[in-house]
């Protein structure tokens, strides 16, 4: 199977590799999927408490190309969006923007996901309900 | 020079030996006739190259030419054997003992026969993918007509203990069926002294061309028959119908000789190489070995690197090195390699695994690429690997409530 140059790009140069302080009140951590189904991301974001911006965003994935590149293109997406915007992100916007195939759209609901928790992880810290969402269709 | 991409999948199918296809192309081009046409010069010329093949076949494993059955590879010889066995010994059993790291094309084969009222027992494999032999005899019943174990395996290499095997096999007169594709060329396979009565193995996994095969059937001690799974002309003694793929059958046959004559300085050379490659490898944090280091063969290695995704790993250096993993991410069951997890090895050990295949064409200097380039992958994707990071920090990955999705 080919990969996209948008995949092979973000593979071979992701975008905010890192870790965050997870215990930091302003940062959330949303580490989703299993090593027994290879893959695993950590998404973590930086939230400037007073504007709900959020200011940085870092990850670190385990798991093929099409995850690496999800993830990568989910920290480069995040940085300057507020909270209410990154909620809206959806899956569908990674399969369009990196051309992945049918096999892949778990990476891509995986990114998702990854956003979703980390907000989650940093709304809890901060004394805010969690939001719950709708089960998310996977394979 | 090195010249890329450098090819290390020769499990999956070897290149062509150029001395094959040089001994084929006549059999294209002027000797075209059919093998079965005994009324001219064409048929008379066609058929002497199939004889002197099937000579050359034969020689390599240590049997009669007559006991060689030409096929169109080791899927249809599997298929050949195990379910031919299956019809023809019907009155004497319908059990079949095979193991759980077989290829799919015994596998299949076998769940086939479950559907149409045959009986199968699966063998589990030890840690390092040999069968338990205390295991294989208390399987054997009244009613088992056939064992079929694979000679080596194709994902890890190990080399089951035949021999052991086919003692057990004759001891109960149930008959051996092995699946030898990966040994045949690479190993001494030698059906007397091993004592196989079925064995299915291929041309294009020895530097031969793709689409001819051969089964083995044993003709004395005993003498064993196979119904036949293709009608037509009679080919084959009657046991396998259809035109002989001359050029095919010239290729494969000169691909036996030529691994018959140069197994040996091969097997040395390459299996220098494998461990170079495995030793330099495993200098990496958190990398294992899969299956026995002790009975396998001499041109395979399979290794996990923890905490890094095996296609994740493969696409840091795909374009330069041929390689396959034992991770599936690209199939839509995400099921990791079968063979692996039979070994007990946990789903993220198998998603993280390489299989390396050499052959006659690697050459040091691409080994010493792959070394640098799979090190330096390694290296990268931990850096960037949740898993490793919490590894490191001596977080226990089991202690870790995963949300399965």
């Amino acid at each position: 199977m080919a990969y996209s140059d948008k995949v092979i790009d973000h593979y071979t140069n992701p975008k905010n590799v890192g870790t965050l302080d997870k215990s930091s009140k302003s940062v959330g951590t949303g580490l989703v999927g299993a090593p027994e189904c290879g893959d695993v991301m950590r998404l973590q974001i930086e939230v400037d408490d007073a504007t709900g911006m959020i200011t940085d965003a870092k990850f670190k994935t385990f798991g093929c190309g099409s995850a690496i590149a999800s993830s990568s293109l989910a920290t480069e997406w995040l940085k300057g969006k507020s909270i209410d915007q990154a909620l809206a992100v959806d899956n569908m916007d990674f399969v369009e923007e990196l051309n992945l195939p049918p096999v892949k759209i778990h990476c891509s609901v995986l990114a998702e996901d990854a956003i979703k928790a980390a907000i989650n992880d940093y709304r809890v810290k901060n004394g805010k309900e969690a939001i719950k969402f709708e089960e998310s269709v996977v394979h | 020079m090195l010249k890329l991409p450098i090819y290390l999948d020769n499990n999956s199918t070897t290149p062509m030996d150029p001395r094959v296809l040089e001994a084929m192309t006549p059999y294209f081009l002027e000797h075209y006739g059919n093998a079965a046409s005994r009324n001219h010069p064409f048929g008379w010329e066609a058929e002497e190259a199939v004889d002197y093949a099937r000579e050359q076949v034969a020689k390599l494993i240590g049997a009669d030419p007559k006991e060689i059955i030409f096929t169109s590879g080791a899927t249809e010889g599997d298929n050949l054997g195990i379910k031919g066995v299956y019809e023809m010994y019907a009155s004497k059993g319908n059990h079949i003992i095979t193991a759980t790291t077989e290829h799919k094309a015994v596998l299949d084969t076998c769940k086939h026969i479950e559907k149409t009222g045959g009986e199968v027992t699966y063998l589990q494999v030890k840690r390092d993918g040999l069968i338990d032999l205390k295991e294989l005899e208390a399987a054997i019943k009244p009613t088992t007509i056939l064992i079929a174990i694979m000679y080596a395996n194709n994902e890890i290499g190990t080399v089951q203990p035949i021999r052991e095997i086919s003692a057990i096999a004759k001891k109960h007169g149930v008959l051996l069926f092995s699946d030898a594709v990966q040994a045949v060329g690479k190993i001494p396979v030698d059906v007397n002294k091993d004592g196989i009565d079925l064995m299915a193995f291929t041309a294009h996994k020895m530097y031969g061309p793709k689409g001819i095969g051969a089964l083995y059937v044993r003709r004395k001690n005993p003498r064993v028959k196979v119904t036949a799974q293709m009608d037509g002309g009679g080919h084959e003694r009657g046991m396998r119908s259809g035109t002989l793929n001359v050029p095919g059958i010239v290729g494969f046959g000169k691909a036996c000789e030529l691994c018959r004559l140069e197994m040996e300085a091969d097997t040395k050379r390459i299996s220098i190489l494998r461990d170079k490659l495995e030793t330099e490898l495993m200098k990496l944090e958190e990398a294992y070995i899969n299956g026995s280091t002790e009975h396998r063969l001499p041109h395979v290695t399979n290794i996990s690197f923890k905490h890094v995704e095996g296609e994740g790993l493969l696409m840091g250096f795909n374009k330069n090195i041929a390689l396959s993993s034992g991770s599936a991410c690209t199939s839509a069951s995400l099921e990791p390699s079968y063979v692996l997890k039979a070994l007990g090895l946990g789903d993220d050990l198998a998603h993280s695994s390489l299989r390396f295949g050499l052959g006659r064409f690697t050459n040091e200097e691409q080994i010493d690429y792959t070394i640098n380039a799979i090190s330096e992958t390694v290296l990268k994707l931990r850096e960037m690997s949740p898993l490793w990071e919490m590894y490191k920090e001596g977080i226990d990955l089991d202690s870790i409530e995963w949300a399965a999705h």
